[in-house]
């Protein structure tokens, strides 16, 4: 009984710790960080994070990884990217940001630049010739595949299916500078959408 | 151009795409296409393989900058190339982080968001057009993209393998020129 009460008191003692900040060093965010990159083959960054961020080590709670995941896609750039700086800046500021983004780029960083130099040096061969042949229409079936999962929402809205058909028109046939396109359509877009009174979500 | 000069022109030309990844990153590929090709002259073909060799590596899937860098200028271009791409634009995201972690959630966010959603597909789907352009030109190479888009519609196979796949399927039997 004496026993039953000791462990029922260090686990109440132990409680209270738990709602603090995690305590995050640079080096911390930099292992972390690396093994994702190092894992995180054929993309879907944002789901090895959010595994190791709120399950595994707990750095943030769902709620606070999901913040962080709308302020990275309202930005530029890439998810991941925008993800791994915003958590490291968090817990040690530009240091942590540069940890974090190192590690999360260093292992494809240097696998990527081992196949540049051996493709490169390889062109002349036929059979890599054709294998990257191979390559390439492999990756336009990806990325097609791609756009057709992210845009599942807009290829069923009408309005949307116009400014798509816009922009891709203007891109791929007329060849519109982005920043053009982005700022005209984009600008009428966002202003269909704006927020009115009247209108409830 | 001098070397020094290709260099600091891949730093600007990159730095300068990297703020257009509006939505995500795939977004600035039709452009990235457009400019490595109007600026360094490099092929269709070379920025699709690009494209592809990026499927094929861990990591942030906008790696490709770096073999487009070492085509233009070695592994210093390479390098430059990186650093362009990613570093300037996490400094922006890091400064505004800093402030939007104070604001309070508003309607507007919703509209951007919203409103800027069609443009990013339009902009992919633009991107995915450009590549199959010079790609998949011939029967094989477009049956090819078809089984990799039907098996990435409906299987949960990790893409790695589909690229493995497909570079398999290219040296045995697409035609050795």
């Amino acid at each position: 009984m004496a026993d039953y009460n000791a462990a029922m008191g260090s686990s109440v003692t132990a409680t209270p710790s738990v709602a603090a900040t995690p305590h995050v060093t640079p080096a911390a965010l930099f292992s972390h960080f690396l093994v994702i990159g190092a894992i995180s083959f054929g993309g879907g960054i944002v789901a090895y994070l959010r595994r190791m961020l709120v399950d595994q080590t707990k750095w943030l709670t769902e709620e606070e990884f999901l913040t962080c995941l709308e302020v990275s896609q309202t930005l530029p750039g890439t998810n991941s990217v925008n993800m791994s700086v915003l958590v490291g800046d968090r817990f040690c500021g530009t240091i942590g940001a540069a940890a974090a983004l190192t590690g999360l780029m260093l292992p494809g960083t240097i696998l990527i630049l081992i196949l540049a130099i051996v493709s490169g040096a390889g062109r002349h061969n036929p059979i890599a010739h054709a294998a990257l042949a191979g390559v390439t229409a492999g990756a336009v079936g990806i990325l097609t595949a791609i756009t057709l999962q992210t845009g599942k929402r807009q290829f069923t809205r009408l309005p949307d299916i116009v400014f798509l058909i816009l922009t891709f028109v203007g891109m791929a046939i007329f060849k519109v500078r982005l920043l053009v396109l982005v700022i005209v359509l984009g600008g009428i877009c966002i202003y269909l959408y704006r927020p009115r009174q009247a209108h409830h979500d | 151009m001098t070397e020094w000069k290709l260099l600091l022109s891949i730093l600007g030309v990159f730095t300068f795409l990297s703020f257009q990844a509006v939505g995500g990153g795939p977004a600035v590929l039709p452009e990235m296409k457009l400019t490595t090709n109007d600026v360094f002259h490099l092929s269709s073909d070379q920025f699709v393989q690009a494209y592809g060799l990026g499927q094929l590596v861990p990591g942030p899937n906008m790696l490709l900058v770096v073999v487009l860098g070492y085509r233009i200028a070695g592994i210093a271009g390479a390098l430059i190339a990186l650093v362009a791409f990613f570093v300037p634009m996490s400094i922006i995201v890091m400064r505004v982080g800093r402030r939007l972690r104070n604001l309070k959630p508003s309607p507007w966010k919703n509209a951007v968001r919203d409103g800027i959603a069609p443009i990013t597909i339009g902009l992919m789907a633009a991107g995915a057009y450009a590549m199959g352009l010079s790609a998949t030109t011939t029967l094989p190479t477009i049956a090819l993209a078809l089984v990799v888009i039907a098996f990435m519609l409906k299987t949960k196979v990790n893409p790695v393998w589909l690229v493995l796949g497909c570079a398999v399927f290219g040296a045995l039997f697409l035609p050795r020129t």
